[in-house]
């Protein structure tokens, strides 16, 4: 739909298109009455519809994919995980993405229930992913990387985003629940990554029910 | 690259943020004020057409009179301003300088006498605000609308002193793209409220 509004040159049509119809208006009320309400109605039916004729500029297109950049000689990974954070195969992954003197940033996005997120009680979820946030980064720091830890915006994409305003990644590393339990990966979280964020992500899979249950005897 | 990289040096403060609207934020801000004034001058027409339409009150209520013919030659005017401060716009968006002071110019002037000849046709027109419903809703309405107008001339006033600072050129003209869009708002607004007040 075209918005009326969005520049100088719409809204100075806009006024032409409503100059017009009240001219039509004025014209055949002159001539009857009920002639005129006719044209009132044919006059808000047609402004309406010409309103919808043109497509927005630009709307169709795919949005633009949002990048980063960070100082010369640095490398910078941004980690995004929530329940994940501590999982093995995540620090591994770091571990290997990372390089000498890489700068880390851990982003835990708090994941209170849809009910609590309805009734603004993100307090528990937020407190809990702080626990976690910092047992990671203890645990990170522990390998000589330089780590630092947030708690984001809980929708992943939108705490991705906030992250790199702040932090210019050069990759971005995802944690995510193995199918069928996780969440993000239902809401296709990877796929959209992909197509919003314009840099090298690296997808996770963290079983926490397998790493904490004991490693079958040989 | 060592440009990019100096210039990441020298700036200072949070980067630049990611837009998701395709909009500027300044011509979002409008747009969003704009909304705002819909509604508030829905409120009013309501009030309008309660009283018109609900209470049966006559429009307008005899013995009064209204000065159709001054309130057309006022449209025409403001219309015309309109017309103005488009012109004032794409003559910066080509970079004429003098086009766009004469366009705002012309456009100042056509909204100050729009709103004398309105002050002058309160003055004369027979009735006030205490006068029953039908008064009331007739200042009310085209007073709203009177005051957008001091707004949008105040607007006019800016941008025309800005203009002849040489504020404004082809690849910078937002104040002007913003306040034309206001000023095309107004235009809208009374076309409405002419037809609804006095042509109806």
């Amino acid at each position: 739909m075209r918005n009326p509004l969005r520049s100088e040159a719409e809204a100075f049509r806009f006024l032409i298109a409503v100059i017009v119809g009240a001219l039509v208006i004025v014209g055949a009320a002159y001539v009857n009455t009920w002639l005129g309400v006719a044209a009132a109605i044919l006059a808000v039916g047609g402004i309406a519809w010409w309103l919808k004729q043109e497509p927005v500029p630009g709307a169709a297109d795919p949005p633009r994919r949002i990048t980063s950049e960070t100082p010369a000689g640095v490398h910078r990974v941004l980690v995004v995980a929530n329940e994940t954070v501590g999982g093995e195969a995540l620090i591994s992954t770091v571990e290997r993405v990372a390089q000498p003197g890489s700068e880390l940033l851990v982003v835990a996005p708090a994941m209170p229930s849809q009910v609590r997120h309805w009734a603004s009680d993100v307090d528990g979820a937020r407190a809990d992913a702080v626990q976690r946030l910092h047992a990671t980064v203890a645990r990170l720091e522990a390998t000589g990387l330089e780590v630092r830890g947030e708690i984001g915006d809980d929708d992943p994409l939108v705490a991705i985003e906030d992250a790199l305003r702040t932090f210019g990644a050069d990759e971005i590393v995802i944690s995510t629940h193995p199918e069928g339990r996780s969440h993000w990966l239902e809401q296709d979280l990877i796929g959209k990554a992909r197509a919003r964020f314009a840099l090298p992500i690296t997808h996770v899979v963290v079983d926490l029910a397998a790493e904490r249950s004991p490693a079958p005897r040989a | 690259m060592a440009a990019a990289h100096a210039e990441h040096l020298e700036h200072h403060g949070p980067p630049a943020p990611h837009y998701s609207s395709r909009i500027t934020p300044g011509v979002l801000g409008m747009f969003l004020f704009i909304a705002s004034e819909i509604m508030l001058f829905g409120s009013f027409f309501t009030a309008y057409f309660f009283v018109r339409v609900v209470n049966g009150t006559p429009w307008p209520t005899p013995p009064f009179h209204l000065p159709i013919y001054v309130a057309f030659i006022n449209t025409c005017i403001l219309v015309t301003s309109s017309f103005t401060v488009h012109w004032a716009l794409q003559s910066i968006k080509r970079g004429n300088v003098w086009g766009l002071r004469a366009g705002l110019l012309l456009t100042f002037l056509m909204g100050l006498t729009f709103l004398i000849t309105q002050a002058i046709e309160y003055a004369r027109i027979g009735f006030n605000t205490t006068d029953g419903a039908f008064a009331t809703i007739f200042f009310c309405l085209t007073g709203l609308h009177g005051a957008h107008v001091l707004v949008g001339l105040s607007i006019l006033l800016f941008m025309t002193i800005r203009a002849f600072r040489g504020h404004f050129s082809a690849e910078h003209h937002d104040g002007v793209e913003i306040g034309g869009i206001y000023w095309h708002f107004v235009d809208v607004m009374w076309i409405v409220v002419y037809m609804t007040v006095y042509i109806l």
